[in-house]
């Protein structure tokens, strides 16, 4: 962290290229869906670690590495959160999605309980 | 020089703190996206993403917000030099763009709620609110936190105390912009898409 400024000038004029190639992606209509999905994920994650390094100065931290360890603990926990909510409910959706005369039956089947 | 140390090592202490503090938030976000992500399709109805969220007025708050961090960063550096005066203005433009984000969010807001798409009208819709609205509080406490900052850097000069405050502030203001990011993929460029 020698220059200050020009840390936090790359900074921004990285996280301003990769906020609008994200908005270019999604607007021209270029990719199906699923792939500008995963470009703009991808454009976000990468801006997530830009502003990490060059706003919040998280590789010029000293050791013990405090910052670092609990940020790896919240992506953890996010992660848990965040897949294992939509892991649970599309399970739960796909498992539901029964037509009416079929939920019937089933309650019927079930009645006996 | 013994002194200084230990009062460098007390501010670090205070400043890793404070990021531990910002980690519980990073969960806090965690649980809302995860509940915006399940409901977003559960429109009963009404309006999905696409046919509410207007991408160009997004992506000037967007820059707004990525402006007011990069504003704040140029407020830290200028705190280092103890420069009082430059410091006052980086922080008077920080709150600007952060009170104009702030602003174009509220119009947004009541302009849905006007049109009868407000948070009482689906499972995407109060997702939806709950997940930005929560985002904007914390804008809105941080302008109330940068306007006590600006008193204490004119009155006090540029302390250990308003310094170490000071940089607090950036962080806080660096992570609300970092939550930004995922709020204007998942949320409105993700929302457009399908």
């Amino acid at each position: 962290m020698k220059k200050p400024l020009a840390t936090y000038v790359i900074g921004f004029i990285l996280s301003i290229f990769l906020t609008l190639l994200a908005y270019g992606t999604v607007t021209s209509h270029s990719f199906t869906a699923s792939i500008t999905i995963g470009l703009i994920v991808f454009f976000a994650v990468v801006q997530l670690f830009v502003q990490l390094t060059f706003f919040l100065h998280l590789g010029a931290e000293s050791r013990p590495r405090w910052r670092l360890v609990t940020l790896g603990f919240g992506v953890l926990v996010v992660a848990i959160v965040v897949f294992g909510s939509l892991w649970i409910m599309n399970n739960l959706n796909y498992n539901m999605m029964h037509s009416p005369d079929k939920m019937q039956q089933y309650i019927n089947k079930q009645a006996g309980f | 020089m013994q002194v200084e140390q230990t009062l460098e090592a007390r501010n670090e202490k205070t400043l890793v703190g404070f990021w531990i503090y910002l980690m519980t938030d990073v969960v806090l976000f965690a649980t809302l996206f995860a509940t915006y992500m399940v409901l977003r399709n559960s429109t009963n109805g009404g309006p999905s993403g696409s046919d509410i969220f207007n991408l160009q007025f997004v992506l000037v708050e967007t820059m707004l917000l990525l402006t007011s961090s990069f504003t704040a960063g140029l407020m830290i550096i200028a705190v280092r030099k103890s420069d009082v005066t430059q410091a006052a203005w980086w922080l008077i433009i920080t709150f600007i763009l952060g009170a104009s984000f702030l602003g174009l969010e509220l119009q947004e807001f009541t302009k849905l709620a006007s049109e009868g798409n407000s948070w009482q009208h689906s499972a995407f819709l109060s997702g939806f609110f709950t997940l930005v609205g929560t985002h904007g509080l914390h804008i809105f406490f941080g302008l109330l936190w940068s306007v006590v900052l600006f008193v204490q850097l004119i009155k006090q000069g540029v302390t250990n105390n308003v310094s170490r405050r000071l940089s607090l502030f950036s962080m806080f203001w660096h992570f609300l912009d970092v939550i930004w990011i995922f709020i204007f993929t998942i949320v409105y460029l993700m929302g457009v898409i399908v």
